[in-house]
């Protein structure tokens, strides 16, 4: 691994002050910024008005001690992924081990090393950045929650089967509603669109998988948890359409042609799983209920209807949906037929 | 007899620079009287947390500049605070103030 000698910001923890003074000077000399916390209670008030990149911490202090600062930042999400380092005496190591079971990232002894310091404080500042820059990541395709239990739960390209509701979105006629414009109009459209469509998903818990030309996946279910899917994927098919209105007024406003969308949501079990390399993987689900999904979402055009769903995603919904059973639908390459309902607003 | 390690010292001194060794000696001797009347008013409270936690920071900081004999005296108090044994201390005490007052001594030469 390439260590980066870029500066970061550092928190030196201790109620002692010539260990303060010391820390600060090894650490100043290797270009860093270094703030200073003379007890834990002060380190957590500077932890949560200002962001840092490594923090260097006492056992023994004061008010709060490393202990309790360590449980602190493990309740704190923002705080959580925040490496520490302990500074210790050598006489104290079983309290180390304990600081480390409880999530600190590295030790250093004191009297200090600086070449083990620099050595210590520069791994923990390239791990930092791989975390943050893999939180970033994550959050461009997932909601903050999914973000967090990803990388609470650990990122794995292996597959495995789990129960989701599935959201196909196309717009209506676009190929004829893009003739009739620039092309710097469309990619305009396309991406205020989206962000609409981005909005209503993941505020909803789903996460958008996939964006094909003007369509959009969603699934909601997975990576994360969320028993109430069926509900969550309707809501944000009811959230898409209100916002779509609100857009399309806009529009009218400006003399263009309104935005027709269709949505289609199946419930069921699907294969998911991250596809792609190590350097670049989305999430993404495989199997019949996802070939279900396209189907249903294709058939609003017939129907007339701009939300429909099977009858799994309609046992998932509370009363307070509407929705209109439209009677028993084969679809293609489908042996049974499948009952669909439209979801009225 | 000198009561600091040059070893440990010289290092110390390599690492930091000439100014700021200064600094460093100076905030220690200020620091250091405020310890030992803590580990004091520690035993005279039979405070065993306040006693420890001094007791600790002497221990550190004579270690940082070499000064083993006040660090192992120090250690030997840190000690009997951990166990709760503040009724143990005896003359320990006595000897870690001399032995604060020899390196108070040393360390003022010392300065550049």
């Amino acid at each position: 691994m390439k260590f980066s000698h870029e500066p970061g910001q550092m928190l030196v923890v201790d109620d002692n002050r010539v260990n303060r003074l010391l820390l600060t000077r090894a650490l100043e000399q290797n270009d860093h910024k270094v703030s200073n916390a003379e007890n834990g209670k002060v380190a957590m008030e500077m932890l949560r008005s200002k962001s840092y990149d490594v923090i260097l911490l006492d056992i023994d202090m004061p008010e709060m001690n490393g202990f309790e600062v360590l449980e602190a930042m493990l309740q704190d999400e923002e705080l959580r992924y925040l490496p520490v380092i302990m500074t210790s005496a050598s006489d104290e190591l079983d309290r180390v081990v304990k600081c480390i079971e409880m999530g600190a990232e590295d030790y250093l002894v004191k009297p200090l090393n600086p070449v083990l310091l620099r050595a210590r404080v520069n791994a923990s500042l390239e791990k930092k950045r791989l975390r943050d820059e893999q939180r970033k990541l994550f959050r461009t395709f997932a909601t903050p929650q999914v973000a967090e239990q990803l990388l609470r739960d650990g990122f794995s390209l292996g597959g495995k089967y789990v129960t989701a509701s599935i959201m196909f979105t196309d717009i209506r006629s676009f190929t004829t509603l893009s003739e009739k414009q620039e092309p710097a109009e469309i990619i305009e459209l396309l991406n205020d669109y989206f962000a609409l469509m981005f909005d209503a998903i993941t505020a909803n818990g789903g996460t958008v998988n996939q964006m094909q030309g003007d369509g959009l996946m969603a699934i909601f279910g997975a990576p994360a948890n969320d028993e109430d899917h069926c509900e969550h994927a309707v809501r944000a098919a009811l959230e898409m359409i209100e916002l779509l209105k609100a857009f399309n007024e806009q529009r009218t406003m400006q003399n263009k042609e309104e935005v027709r969308i269709g949505i289609g949501i199946a419930t069921g079990k699907v294969i998911a799983g991250y596809t792609g390399t190590q350097h670049r993987a989305t999430y993404t689900c495989v199997g019949d209920t996802v070939n279900l999904a396209a189907r249903i979402e294709n058939h609003t055009k017939d129907a007339g209807k701009p939300i429909l769903i099977d009858h799994h995603t309609r046992e998932g919904l509370p009363d307070q949906i509407q929705v209109e059973d439209l009677g028993e639908v084969t679809f293609k390459g489908k042996q049974q037929a499948i009952r669909v309902f439209a979801v009225n607003g | 007899m000198s009561v600091i390690d040059k070893t440990t010292f010289d290092e110390l001194k390599q690492m930091s620079g000439d100014e700021f060794i200064n600094e460093l000696i100076d905030t220690f001797l200020e620091d250091a009287p405020k310890m030992i009347e803590e580990i004091k008013s520690g035993l005279a409270a039979n405070n065993a947390d306040t006693f420890r936690r001094a007791a600790h920071s002497m221990k550190s900081n004579a270690a940082t500049f070499g000064a083993s004999q006040l660090a192992g005296l120090a250690k030997e108090l840190e000690m009997l605070g951990k166990e709760n044994k503040l009724h143990e201390t005896g003359d320990r005490l006595r000897a870690l103030e001399e032995a604060y007052e020899s390196v108070r001594k040393e360390l003022k030469g010392l300065k550049s």
